[in-house]
């Protein structure tokens, strides 16, 4: 046991302290907004929202494509990663777990705000009808959450039987907690054998539901006959975009823990390097697909794809469109090849910026295709030629990132968010492989 | 402004002929499509004679037998989704005749109790490119045999029934909108609030009529089933001033717009008819008859309330007409 002794007092959840406790209540005070706002919503309807007729998606569905895609993260760091026996993820992957279990559960939540009838959910499995891919999105986002939160929770069990005796004599009651979450795993051989088995399993079985997933939602988009959704480009596009995400989203949240814990022994400049690396060759490729969605269609310029073309290149969607290409992919791509821009400071700003570039590039998919239909808009309001989510809708979005951070938050609280157990073994054998050198 | 007082005219006359009763008049021999649409049997005449009293006073006599027992009948949502026995419902829109009256815009909306921003049946300022002259072109629910809405919708709230129809069952619908972005054509509008005209109990909710409508579910033009079931016509072609929507039944081949009953063959192809965006493949059962010969100048559209006019600005014609002061 004594080898553990430095690892279990560097890395066992602790208590907050001040930053994170205002933190926290934070978060919770955007949450109690947001809900206060829905509650309105279902009261007044859907009417409070400034979508109608045409833009009758609006930041909803966008901020939901953006969850979805955020919860890739896990399939492309853990179970890529671990395919190609890149050992450098190990000190990385948890949090890359929790926040694809935080994200796949928002993304969950949040496509019911949109709906115009929330009491009838049980309608989709009454009368739920496979031809429809809402069921397809039905079917895959509880598959995909099960698997996630399974691939959290079983590399967890050894560390939850460590946790249990770290805090047996401090902490009576969380260690009895954490005594039930481990599930009597208490390092057998035959405990061992088949914990790994079940890993290799589940993280094996994340690579199809990630990518299942991913595309499903693709296709919510061009299964239909909308300019700028009827694309065969899209589930590649959206496959490489949500690795975008994630990895952004990653990096961010890596560096704060780093910073709030104090683990720059464990996650090291190395780890950021590497993960920069990773970062850009996502931003590559999704820049890549980018150029096949717009310069094909510019190319061949159809009227309605120029319609749409001119709305994103230079119309009203201009600024925010630019923002994202150049701000959310063109300067991240840039600064990542140089050494000094995959330090952990430069990297905790690009992911930043690829993370809010991301999100609104979601929102750039969603609203501009419905504001030119196949027919003219006319004979409407003139409001409704046009679409910025009002102030319920930004008070309910806001709230569901907090909830997103708040879950985040509270497993990085309970959980070691650097696995110790195998950061044990790693060290061990490498302890051990010196020695035999020697 | 002025359409108000147009208004009696031209429309009772029509009313009178487009009663279903009245069918056995009209000199077509196929003219049964106005006539007893929910006998399942054919019809055999009786004999027996019934004297009836039309709307504008007139007495006639038709055949017993041409007498629909229950037209007011409550179509449940489970009923609603088989449709009428052995029609296939069309509609045929005829551009050279329409001068933007918009009275099938406002009869649709007494009809189905749509406020005033709510329209079923919408209508375009279309001009196709810069050499060609703009046409005003209503626009309803085209009714596709391939119908988007219906594949995509998760819980089976809307439906194609045998006679052609797509309708929606509002108790069913949960609201997810993922129809009306399915629909190129637009034609599907949603409840955004709740509203007074909703929480009306008086008649029971049938999908046929979608009265009383619910919040945060989808709407749009049904081929009104429920005067079809009557032997009327839906309201937008009932009021069209100037005959220009033709309904009828293709498996009869007939179409009438309530004043001449033609083959509907004959009329799509003597007088090239097409369907809009074609090339999508959703076969929609709503004909248009290219706007040539035009019976009106275009200009005669422009004779309704300023802000209707303020609907089309953003349509270069009328950009350049209010810059020559002619609107």
């Amino acid at each position: 046991m004594k080898n553990y002794d430095k690892l279990l007092n560097d890395l066992a959840p602790r208590k907050f302290g001040k930053t994170g406790v205002i933190w926290t209540i934070s978060l919770v005070v955007i949450i109690i907004a947001g809900l206060i706002a829905y509650i309105d919503q279902i009261i007044k309807g859907q009417v409070v929202t400034n979508m109608s007729d045409y833009a009758l998606w609006g930041v909803y569905i966008s901020n939901f494509v953006f969850f979805v895609a955020t919860s890739f993260v896990s399939t492309v760091t853990v179970a890529v990663l671990r395919l190609t026996k890149n050992t450098w993820r190990t000190p990385i992957v948890r949090i890359a777990e929790i926040i694809s279990v935080a994200a796949i559960i928002m993304a969950g939540l949040t496509i019911m705000i949109d709906m115009g009838r929330p009491d009838r959910l049980m309608n989709l499995f009454i009368h739920g009808r496979m031809q429809s891919p809402i069921i397809w999105d039905v079917i895959i986002i509880p598959t995909f959450m099960a698997i996630s939160i399974l691939l959290l929770l079983y590399p967890l069990l050894p560390d939850f039987a460590l946790l249990k005796k770290y805090f047996k004599n401090t902490k009576p009651k969380l260690s009895k907690w954490y005594g039930k979450l481990a599930m009597n795993y208490s390092g057998t051989d035959a405990q061992k054998r088949i914990h790994l088995n079940s890993i290799q399993i589940i993280s094996i079985l994340i690579i199809p539901a990630g990518f299942m997933l991913q595309t499903v939602d693709a296709w919510l988009f061009s299964t239909l006959f909308r300019v700028g959704w009827d694309s065969t480009n899209m589930g590649a596009y959206f496959i490489s975009g949500a690795a975008v995400a994630g990895i952004g989203a990653l990096v961010a949240v890596v560096y704060v823990i780093r910073r709030a814990y104090h683990l720059e022994e464990y996650i090291t400049d190395f780890h950021f390097d590497k993960l920069g690396k990773f970062l850009a060759l996502a931003c590559l490729l999704y820049l890549y697909f980018n150029i096949n969605e717009y310069l094909i269609p510019e190319f061949t310029s159809k009227k309605e794809e120029v319609t749409h073309m001119n709305l994103l290149v230079s119309g009203e969607y201009a600024p925010l469109f630019w923002f994202v290409i150049v701000g959310g992919l063109i300067i991240p791509i840039i600064a990542l090849f140089f050494k000094k821009g995959r330090k952990p400071l430069p990297m905790f700003l690009i992911g930043l910026l690829v993370v809010v570039g991301s999100w609104w590039k979601r929102y750039l998919i969603v609203t501009p295709t419905l504001l030119h239909p196949f027919l003219p808009i006319q004979g409407v309001p003139e409001s409704w030629h046009h679409y910025f989510p009002s102030v319920h809708e930004w008070l309910i979005t806001f709230a569901t990132l907090a909830m997103c951070l708040l879950i985040i938050t509270l497993l990085v609280r309970y959980v070691p968010v650097v696995p110790i157990q195998r950061t044990a073994d790693e060290q061990e054998a490498l302890e051990s492989n010196k020695n035999t050198k020697s | 402004m002025n359409n108000k007082n147009s208004e009696n005219g031209g429309t009772n006359r029509r009313k009178f002929l487009k009663l279903g009763l009245m069918s056995s008049v009209t000199a077509l021999a196929g003219t049964s499509l106005v006539s007893n649409l929910t006998s399942e049997e054919t019809t055999n005449t009786s004999g027996e004679k019934v004297r009836l009293l039309t709307p504008d006073g007139k007495m006639v006599e038709v055949d017993a037998s041409n007498i629909n027992k229950y037209p007011e009948a409550l179509v449940t949502p489970a009923e609603s989704r088989k449709g009428i026995p052995d029609r296939k419902f069309v509609m045929v829109i005829d551009l050279s005749k329409c001068k933007n009256a918009r009275k099938c815009v406002e009869s649709c909306q007494r009809g189905h109790q749509l406020d005033y921003n709510e329209e079923f049946m919408k209508i375009k300022l279309i001009q196709d490119n810069q050499n060609t002259s703009p046409y005003w072109m209503p626009k309803p629910c085209f009714h596709c045999e391939e119908p988007p809405c219906v594949t995509v919708c998760p819980t089976g709230a809307t439906f194609k029934r045998d006679d052609g129809i797509v309708l929606i069952d509002n108790e069913r619908c949960i609201g997810c909108k993922f129809c009306i972005t399915s629909c190129p054509y637009s034609a599907r509008t949603f409840n955004w609030e709740p509203k007074a005209k909703f929480e009306n109990k008086d008649v029971p909710y049938s999908p046929e009529t979608q009265v009383p409508a619910a919040e945060g579910t989808v709407m749009k033009c049904d081929f009104c089933p429920d005067l079809l079931r009557q032997g009327k016509l839906p309201y937008c072609a009932q009021a069209c001033p100037m005959g220009v929507i033709y309904f009828g039944d293709k498996n009869e081949d007939i179409v009438t717009n309530g004043e001449e009953t033609v083959r509907f063959s004959e009329l799509i192809n003597n007088r090239g008819g097409y369907r809009y965006l074609e090339h999508l493949g959703t076969k929609p059962n709503v004909y248009y008859l290219p706007p040539v010969n035009r019976q009106f100048p275009l200009e005669r559209g422009f004779d309704v309330d300023e802000d209707i006019i303020d609907r089309y600005k953003d349509v270069p014609y009328v950009q350049e007409l209010k810059k020559q002061g002619k609107i």
